[in-house]
């Protein structure tokens, strides 16, 4: 894994506009760990990231928050 | 000799469809601006400022059906406003016993939850039925576009939610799991197999799956409005229950015909009188059936009449 962004704490729609800042020092290609809070943030950012276009790979829980595996697409 | 000719300024013909409401103060009219899915693209908003201007109108109100209100208009104005808002292509609402300027939610255009484009579902229903008097009472349009339901479509005459039916490929899941996270009704659920599994009674149609899912294996296989008929607000709150289910946006304009001509019908000496109300006389069956005539494929197989609330609880 190349990159964890975590966004544990960070309230919608604070926390997709930092990973979207994030995403852009990664490169095209690149797989990231994203870390989110159970609730709005889990059902809001990943949804948010597809539509920027970038690839979802997976989720997974990890003690009380969410772990979600994204390549970046794009520049 | 001048006071004469100002009275002979005023064209009843602007008056035809309404939208000019009378103020309390002599001579003063509010002004009701047509804006049906409360869209008013900037060049119209620049020229209603500037004839705002021009007529001393000092503050526009926005109501709440998404129009805005040029306030303390003296009537004898008119003629000049609807002429030069008219240049922009911008024209004067409607009040009374007709069929009002729709509302709507921005829909699918640029909303992420809307489904359905709820702005284009306005402006057609807008272009070919707007005023059209229905003889007894105001009739309320208004479309949303996802399940959250903004515009609160039940407190309408007629209200559209745009809705979806998801289906699962279950080849193209990659068994993230994210459509049982995002899903917040409990409808998806990981099995033994780390593959979704669908519960529909659960399920509300808000194509959250559809859009969270990274692989495109949960798909909208159907697409339409849900619609509920008999809804008002005021003093006697009546809550609209569902006739149809996604209709196709294609025959919104249709369906709204065919509710009008029962409501004209069946209110018939009735006076000034709600659909809502109309219902509860008839009984929901008779418009369902109406209904299921013209539309086979998408009214209900049953309802019931719109639910009345009880807002004066506890009133000794």
């Amino acid at each position: 894994m190349d990159k964890k962004i975590d966004l544990r704490g960070i309230s919608c729609p604070a926390n997709f506009v930092k990973a979207k800042l994030a995403l852009e020092y990664a490169g095209e290609g690149e797989v990231l760990e994203i870390l989110l809070d159970d609730g709005e943030p889990v059902k809001n950012v990943p949804r948010s990231l597809k539509a920027e276009g970038h690839r979802l790979l997976g989720l997974k829980e990890s003690e009380g928050y969410y772990i979600l595996t994204l390549e970046k697409v794009g520049e | 000799m001048a006071e004469e000719s100002r009275k002979s300024t005023i064209d009843i013909k602007n008056l035809k469809a309404g939208g000019f409401i009378k103020e309390r103060g002599k001579d003063q009219f509010t002004v009701r601006l047509r804006l049906p899915g409360g869209r008013l693209p900037v060049r119209r908003l620049k020229k209603i400022a500037e004839v705002a201007e021009k007529y001393q109108v000092e503050f526009v109100h926005l109501s709440v059906r998404q129009s805005m209100e040029l306030i303390h208009v003296n009537f004898r104005d008119f003629d000049g406003i609807v002429e030069e808002l008219g240049e922009v292509g911008q024209k004067v609402a409607t009040c009374g016993a007709r069929l009002r300027v729709p509302v709507a939610c921005g829909g699918c255009e640029y909303n992420p939850n809307g489904l359905v484009d709820t702005q284009a579902s306005a402006l057609e229903v807008d272009e070919k039925l707007f005023a059209l008097p229905t003889g007894h009472h105001k009739f309320k349009v208004a479309f949303s576009g996802c399940p959250f339901d903004c515009p609160k479509a039940a407190i309408n005459d007629v209200g559209f939610i745009g809705a979806i039916i998801p289906e699962l490929d279950r080849d193209e899941c990659i068994s993230c799991g994210l459509c049982a996270k995002a899903c917040a009704e409990g409808a998806i659920a990981m099995d033994h197999e780390e593959k979704p599994l669908y519960y529909p009674e659960k399920c509300v149609n808000c194509g959250d799956c559809v859009k969270v899912c990274p692989s495109s294996a949960w798909k909208a296989v159907k697409k339409g409005y849900m619609v509920h008929i008999g809804g008002k607000w005021g003093r006697r709150p009546l809550i609209g229950t569902l006739y149809a289910e996604f209709l196709p946006e294609e025959k919104v304009v249709e369906f709204i015909s065919e509710v009008l001509a029962w409501y004209k019908d069946k209110a018939e000496g009735l006076g000034r009188i709600r659909l809502g109300d109309v219902i509860i006389r008839e009984g929901a069956d008779a418009l369902l059936d109406y209904l299921r005539r013209k539309f086979p494929d998408h009214v209900v197989e049953e309802t019931h009449p719109p639910m009345v609330v009880d807002n004066r609880a506890g009133i000794r």
